[in-house]
């Protein structure tokens, strides 16, 4: 921390926020000295987005001061947010994909109402800030064309031509190759030589402890504590996280596989517009192991899932369950049928796909599960049996609130995902398909779901695990397949497996090592 | 981001409250309109109230005025339940007038325990039907069901034209209407089945549909929310691809439920044909199918609610009636506008307080502004 002398980027003084009964923060100061990187971490629901969405200005604080460079600042408006200097790049990129990167930069800030003149001084400066921090995105190119990296790249152009000398970024690695992560740092080391600062709100804990100068935590709302970065380390920040220790890779013994379980053979499949997103896959999967595909998000595991669910058609190839083809070009069994025979799904997006969130919790956990006579009495659903069903699975996952009646939007995340893995778990069957376990889940209910996923595996059931997360596979999976566009391009065991082989592979670097 | 969101204000308000605002800004703004017209609003109201609720007669009236749009907001409501908007309850109302009328013209001389039930079947089944085919091509081939449905209305106005003056029309009439039905095929009036129990009821169009309308309400309660079935169509209708991955096809749900939907409907026919005219004439519907729209929309897709809204349109048709003929001022086609201000302000502009009425009860009021950040 060089300019000493320099007064905090950003300061906050007790702010306080409420929404309806949930008390988002609480008296939060935080102090982020100029030219650093400062990370905000904690687990979801903690606070850390509602504290930028009212730094940005999208919320108003019920009580509090914002100050910016020294100086105190009503921010009350994202327009407000922009003139006092500060960026944001979201986790969901705010971008029009049929414009080139140029256009997008100046949506909003075009400078009159012809766009000749606005266009050529923008084409200028974009130019100078394009080289200066390195940031290698083809102005003119567009949008829609661009991988996931160089979009998040564009946003932070976006901020930076409209005078951001704070940026901050929500999740900012949670779609990137570790390839593109490590461009991401470059780019905030640079910004940060220039005088810059960043404010990253990020769960991994592995980035935090890379990059950033300093580290806020934060828990129920409150900051519980702001520590040197280089004077901390992942496991006493989870502790703080979480508020107990926790174990960051959970202990397993290894697998003893036994019969195939799920075989496929030549899979192919395509997607709606008739492109084709699974090129010949074949893999299996036996009774007692845990099989993991990485691969950065958008490489076919999804399509590859949903073949196997019987929620997509697949064009060629087979997928049989116990000996039993489940899909071949004449055969495709139903989503139903395939539940009958043994196969139970975690989808990797448990919004869209998992829950209907607008259903009371016991509704949401029998999605699938309707038809089944335990929850039927003669024509009619047995009310009594699913709620008594849901609460008393409820207790088994340590979901909280244990309450079957509550909306399941008003779950957090990882309550929302222990609901749907009881209710494939305890279907007890052969093969369970997992994606994405753990995405927006806390540092808690991860280590939770690990532990029921790793004794699933010791009960003797196949268990297909898709994850973006590298941290994830390697701490579960028992063997290691790595897809990139469509492919299997490498297959390794638990004890070979490691980041740097797997983000290789991931990156489609082909001969790793 | 959006903004914070507020629905923990009390449920009345969004149920009981907001419904009740609505219709009093609806009732301000006719109020102005009788105003200009030169007559007296409070007098008016008054005499729209007596006009439906004030005496026995005009209650029977209400009623089954209320019937129709119980059947057609029902109708609303279950495709609405499936993410469907039927707007098409017009064309399939009439059809199910059609199935009444043609067990009635053919099976005449049959007993009343088997033509009242055929007939009840024959209108479910015409209007089932005629909702069908859009719910197919919905399903099957993508046609929007609001450009189909409606599309529907047109054609079923069409044919039944055609089939009353080229194939139902007494011989010898200029009128295009079917003969009189046999009084063995009429669904009884509610007065008349008093009576024969030794109570005097006042004579009105009100029959036993009422009692099917009632039943329907129920019956569709049930199935909504407590069979197998009624949680896949909502299920359907929340979240189409949660559907597909419990192992629902919503292809057969969009079609089960257009074709729920349209039976729904089909059954206004029983309460118009069988119950009242007692031969197929044309334009029997009268809008009921575009009313239930308001209906469902007013009465939040639920039967209950959908009853309550059903009451509220019946009293304004019949009480509307009465009040043209109380202040010849107030013409048919004024009391058109203020049924018309009431459908805008309870059902196109339903939302239009409820932001600032939700912020008003939010069980804990956020501190003011003035003391936040900055």
């Amino acid at each position: 921390m060089t300019a000493s002398a320099k007064p905090p980027a950003i300061e906050l003084r007790g702010i306080d926020k409420r929404f309806g009964p949930v008390h988002a923060n609480r008296d939060v100061s935080l102090s982020v000295p100029a030219g650093t990187i400062h990370g905000i971490v904690g687990e979801n629901g903690a606070g850390k987005s509602t504290l930028m969405s009212i730094l940005y200005g999208y919320y108003h604080a019920d009580a509090g001061e914002a100050w910016v460079d020294g100086k105190r600042r009503d921010i009350r408006t994202t327009a407000d947010a922009i003139a006092a200097g500060i960026g944001m790049v979201h986790q969901h990129f705010m971008l029009v994909d049929t414009f080139t990167v140029l256009e997008n930069v100046v949506l909003g800030v075009e400078g009159g109402a012809l766009l000749k003149g606005g266009m050529a001084r923008a084409r200028t400066e974009l130019g100078r800030l394009e080289r200066e921090y390195k940031l290698d995105v083809d102005i003119d190119a567009v949008v829609g064309d661009l991988a996931v990296g160089l979009r998040q790249r564009v946003e932070i152009l976006k901020a930076l031509y409209r005078g951001a000398n704070v940026l901050i970024l929500d999740e900012p690695t949670g779609v990137l190759t570790p390839t593109e992560a490590d461009h991401l740092f470059r780019i905030l080391a640079a910004l940060k030589r220039e005088g810059k600062t960043a404010i990253l709100i990020t769960h991994k804990l592995r980035e935090v402890m890379a990059i950033t100068d300093n580290v806020t935590v934060m828990r129920r709302g409150a900051v519980v504590a702001t520590v040197r970065t280089a004077e901390t380390d992942a496991s006493r920040l989870a502790e703080l996280m979480v508020g107990r220790k926790v174990l960051l890779r959970v202990e397993r013994t290894p697998a003893r596989p036994g019969r195939v379980v799920l075989e496929i053979d030549g899979l192919r499949v395509t997607d709606a517009l008739g492109i084709e997103r699974v090129h010949g896959v074949s893999l299996d999967v036996r009774a007692g192991e845990i099989v993991g595909i990485a691969g950065v998000a958008g490489n076919g595991q999804t399509e590859l899932i949903e073949a196997i669910a019987g929620i997509r058609p697949i064009a060629a190839g087979r997928i049989a369950l116990n000996g039993e083809t489940l899909a071949a070009p004449e055969v495709s069994l139903t989503p139903r049928e395939r539940r009958e025979r043994g196969l139970a799904h975690i989808p990797e997006d448990r919004q869209r796909m998992g829950l209907v969130v607008p259903f009371a919790a016991h509704d949401s956990a029998i999605l699938g599960q309707q038809a089944n006579p335990a929850y039927n009495r003669y024509l009619l659903l047995d009310r009594r049996a699913i709620i008594d069903s849901c609460a008393e699975k409820m207790q088994r996952y340590d979901v909280r609130p244990d309450n079957p009646r509550l909306i399941s939007a008003n779950f957090s995340g990882g309550n929302q995902q222990k609901i749907v893995l009881a209710r494939e778990i305890e279907t007890d069957p052969d093969l369970l398909l997992v994606g994405q376990p753990t995405r927006g889940v806390d540092i808690g209910a991860i280590e939770f779901i690990h532990r029921r996923l790793i004794a699933l595996r010791d009960a003797g059931k196949a268990i297909l695990l898709v994850s973006v997360e590298l941290d994830e596979i390697l701490g579960l999976a028992d063997r290691v397949l790595v897809m990139n566009e469509g492919r299997v391009v490498g297959a390794l065991d638990a004890a070979e497996a490691t980041e740097h082989k797997l983000g290789l592979l991931m990156a489609g670097v082909t001969k790793a090592a | 981001m959006g903004p914070p969101s507020s629905n923990d204000a009390p449920r009345w308000v969004d149920l009981a409250l907001l419904p009740a605002v609505n219709l009093l800004a609806a009732f301000v703004v006719a109020g102005l309109v009788i105003l200009v017209l030169g007559e007296n609003p409070l007098a008016a109201l008054g005499s729209l109230v007596y006009g439906s609720l004030g005496y026995a007669e005009a209650i029977g009236f209400t009623l089954y005025y209320a019937t129709n749009f119980v059947f057609t907001g029902l109708a609303v409501a279950v495709a609405f339940h499936a993410g469907l908007f039927n707007i098409g309850g017009e064309g399939q109302a009439y059809l199910g007038g059609l199935g009444a009328g043609l067990v009635c013209l053919a099976l005449g001389s049959w007993p009343p325990a088997i033509v009242l039930p055929l007939g009840v079947i024959a209108a479910a089944a015409f209007g089932a039907a005629w909702a069908f085919v859009p719910g197919y091509l919905q399903a099957k081939r993508g046609s929007h069901i609001v450009i189909t449905t409606i599309m529907f209305n047109f054609i079923a106005a069409a044919l039944m034209t055609y089939l009353l003056v080229n194939v139902f029309i007494k011989p010898g009439q200029q009128s295009p209407e079917s003969r009189e039905f046999e009084p063995a095929t009429w669904m009884p009036f509610v007065h008349e089945v008093a009576g024969a129990f030794g109570v005097a009821l006042a004579k009105s169009p009100l029959n036993l549909s009422v009692v099917l309308a009632l039943l329907a309400s129920v019956a569709l309660w049930v199935f909504l929310w407590r069979t197998r079935w009624g949680y896949a169509l909502r299920v359907v209708g929340f979240n189409e691809t949660a559907a597909i991955y419990g192992g629902i096809a919503p292809a057969r749900v969009v079609i089960a439920a257009m074709a729920l939907s349209g039976a729904l409907a089909g059954l206004v026919g029983v309460n118009e044909i069988m119950g009242v005219q007692h031969r197929l004439i044309l334009n029997f519907t009268g809008g009921y199918g575009f009313v239930g729209i308001a209906v469902a929309l007013m009465g939040r897709n639920h039967p209950v609610g959908i009853a309550l809204a059903a009451l509220l349109f019946g009293a304004l048709y019949q009480g509307g009636t009465e009040l043209s003929f109380d202040m010849p001022r107030l013409t048919k086609e004024v009391v058109v506008v203020i049924q018309g201000l009431v459908i805008l302000f309870c059902g196109a502009f339903e939302g239009l307080f409820r932001p600032r009425l939700l912020a008003l009860f939010a069980r804990n009021a956020q501190a003011p502004a003035a003391a936040a950040a900055g």
